[in-house]
């Protein structure tokens, strides 16, 4: 192969190259979401209550634990399970029990959901049950929100003083 | 190898740089380096100032920091293939299994750190595309049951994203290169001479275009991330950003199966299936001088000078290490004491191949030379990973074929053209640059120039030997240059007679 061929054809492998990265670094676009939908996002990382109740020790139960280990009130480390639910316009979402993390079940529960809906005008509603009642739930938050296209809204719990916050 | 051929013609077999991809990942991993640490003196952590930060040198300071920042984009996406064709290329030419899965074994990490360096890379723009990636990934990871609460929580909502989190990014960003560097130095360990350096003409070239990429298509970002919307549509790095696709796609469960099994399962190549392979060189001390000369050619370092043991009145021996050695009978060709000239005893060596002894090697060559007949008789020493050179063979062609064409000590031309066994010797091994064992071509080269011990002896007629570099896609070529070699034979046999 002449010079002028092999100059030619190593400017033809570093174009090539150029252009192989040059492309795949940026193209092809990816362009996942719908057009006309907004994004909800629902999570949480709360621990339940105790499964069961916490009592005070008797001094015959201290005396048989070792001296740094006497603690006269004790609450059992396993928590209950969450049950959480998210309602939007009448419409259950998700509905799930969330089991404490932990090898002990002593961990908070864990949640992240995205859910893809029209944009629009929606009612959500989030409930969450975190004690070992039967039926209904312990915290709740309805909100009306109007979602535009591509609007991501996060739907947190904070624990039990602020309950679910609509970002 | 077709494609190799080609490359071939176009860059030399110096420059070619399917012969330099791991040098030329080493030599993007560098860029990367040289103009993340440039990066690095203008980057601002926290909100917004890291997409601010990163806006001043793209825009404002166009002229250096934006060249800088397309450098460190575009070198490490040029690494990534580097890397990817290296790892197809040592499989394709079955160069990981046997005693080079030590070599293969470090490089699997060094995938994953590659991967990792890059991803972080991308979240510190903070940009649309960083907050596709941030949550693609937190999302990715969350699976693992080891956090304590989801880590994509950070990016619920712009409230409960912390500025903070760029600093412990940007410990994650320099400390996995570092890392990488670490493992790097593990995996070249078994490799002797190994070459981390491309030639100077292909870093120059392959520099030149990543400058006029950079200003051609400079890397810029995508708007500053809004953790109010969807990051979407967003111009993904498909180098590394694909598997979060996938993992939207498929889950994060399927993905880390992926995952998990792709890199078992390319961490097993070397055992899928073992390689079999004949017993390791021996070293026979009533014959080994402590020359050095084999330790030094060894490709895999496998060869180490030792003390003496036997008494004799040498300073050293040569040690085999069986579990690198890749039986290649380069340090047999290396060995002055390997001759066939040898007749009152046999003819062992300081250090041979159990399989393939100086001896064996000695009555195949006297057999193949048995049947020639003409006046341009040659005898060709293959290379088992070369053109096939049993396929020349002929009523005036004989060949033996070794290990490697380097296995060869330059005493036996000396012994097949002065024994009148040939009129000619042909070296047919693999392509220049391209050698299965790594040095055989250069080793043998620099034999014959005399470069290199052992040396060819002066008495043996240069004009009477050829090498033929060829891969097994080279063929033709290497039948062409045996018949113009045996028409020069005929030519120099005819002038020979009329003196």
């Amino acid at each position: 192969m002449s010079g002028v061929l092999r100059y030619l054809g190593q400017g033809a492998v570093y174009g090539l190259f150029a252009a192989l990265i040059g492309t795949l670094s940026m193209y092809p676009v990816y362009d996942p979401f719908p057009p006309g939908h907004a994004l909800v996002k629902l999570s949480l990382a709360y621990a339940g209550k105790p499964k069961g109740d916490c009592h005070r020790r008797t001094p015959e139960e201290l005396a048989k634990l070792a001296p740094n280990m006497r603690k006269p009130f004790v609450c059992p480390r396993r928590r209950l399970p969450l049950l959480i639910e998210l309602e939007m316009d009448g419409a259950v979402l998700y509905r799930d029990v969330l089991k404490p993390t932990g090898l002990a079940g002593d961990g908070p529960s864990r949640a992240y959901r995205r859910f893809t809906v029209p944009a629009g005008e929606h009612r959500l509603v989030a409930r969450l049950r975190d004690t070992d009642r039967a039926d209904g739930f312990d915290h709740a938050r309805a909100e009306k929100v109007t979602l535009k296209a591509g609007q991501n809204l996060a739907i947190d719990f904070k624990g039990t003083a602020a309950g679910f916050t609509f970002n | 190898m077709w494609l190799e051929g080609w490359l071939d013609r176009a860059f030399g077999s110096g420059w070619n740089p399917m012969y330099h991809l791991g040098a030329l990942g080493y030599f993007y991993f560098w860029v990367v380096v040289l103009s993340g640490i440039y990066l690095y003196i203008f980057f601002d952590t926290g909100i917004p100032n890291a997409f601010d930060s990163v806006e001043y040198l793209t825009n404002e300071q166009w002229w250096l920091g934006g060249v800088m920042r397309s450098l460190h984009r575009y070198a490490s996406d040029a690494l990534m293939v580097m890397m990817g064709l290296h790892i197809a290329r040592l499989w394709a030419f079955d160069r990981c299994r046997g005693n080079r899965w030590f070599t293969w074994i470090t490089g699997v990490p060094i995938m994953w750190l590659v991967f990792v360096a890059g991803v972080s890379g991308y979240w510190l723009v903070w940009d649309k595309l960083a907050q596709y990636v941030a949550i693609a990934s937190t999302e990715w990871l969350d699976f693992l049951p080891i956090f304590g609460e989801p880590i994509a929580r950070n990016f619920l909502s712009p409230k409960t994203f912390d500025s903070r989190f760029f600093t412990l990014l940007m410990f994650l960003h320099i400390a996995v290169p570092l890392i990488m560097l670490f493992v790097l130095w593990f995996h070249l360990q078994r490799v002797s001479r190994a070459k981390v350096n491309p030639a100077r003409g292909l870093a120059i070239g392959t520099m030149v275009m990543l400058l006029a990429l950079s200003m051609v298509e400079p890397a810029t970002s995508q708007g500053i991330a809004d953790l109010s919307r969807v990051p979407s549509p967003v111009k993904l790095d498909w180098f590394y950003l694909w598997p979060f696709p996938l993992a939207e796609r498929w889950g994060a469960a399927a993905m880390w199966a992926l995952a998990a099994v792709g890199t078992l399962l390319l961490a097993m190549i070397p055992w899928l299936p073992p390689e079999r392979h004949g017993a390791a060189a021996v070293v026979d001390l009533d014959n080994c001088n402590g020359c050095t000369r084999c330790a030094e050619d060894c490709p895999y370092a496998a060869i180490t000078m030792g003390r003496r043991t036997d008494g004799k009145p040498f300073e050293r021996q040569a040690v085999v290490d069986a579990d690198l050695c890749v039986r290649c009978g380069i340090c047999v060709g290396a060995c002055p004491t390997a001759t066939p000239f040898r007749r009152a005893t046999a003819p062992i060596p300081g250090i041979q191949l159990p399989a393939l002894t100086v001896e064996e090697l000695r009555r195949r060559v006297e057999a193949a030379a048995k049947g020639l007949v003409g006046d341009d008789r040659v005898m060709v020493f293959g290379c088992d990973h070369a053109s096939e050179a049993d396929k020349l063979c002929g009523p005036g062609v004989a060949a033996v074929s070794l290990p490697c064409a380097a296995m060869l000590p330059p005493s036996f031309i000396d012994y097949v053209l002065s024994r009148g066994l040939a009129d000619g010797v042909v070296f047919a091994g693999c392509r220049d640059g391209e050698c299965h064992f790594r040095f055989g071509v250069r080793w043998t080269e620099a034999r014959l120039a005399g470069e290199r011990d052992p040396h060819l002896r002066a008495r043996v007629p240069r004009s009477r030997i050829a090498r033929v570099w060829a891969a097994p896609t080279d063929w033709r070529r290497l039948e062409g240059e045996l018949a113009d070699f045996r028409a020069r034979l005929r030519a120099m046999t005819e002038k020979e007679a009329a003196e």
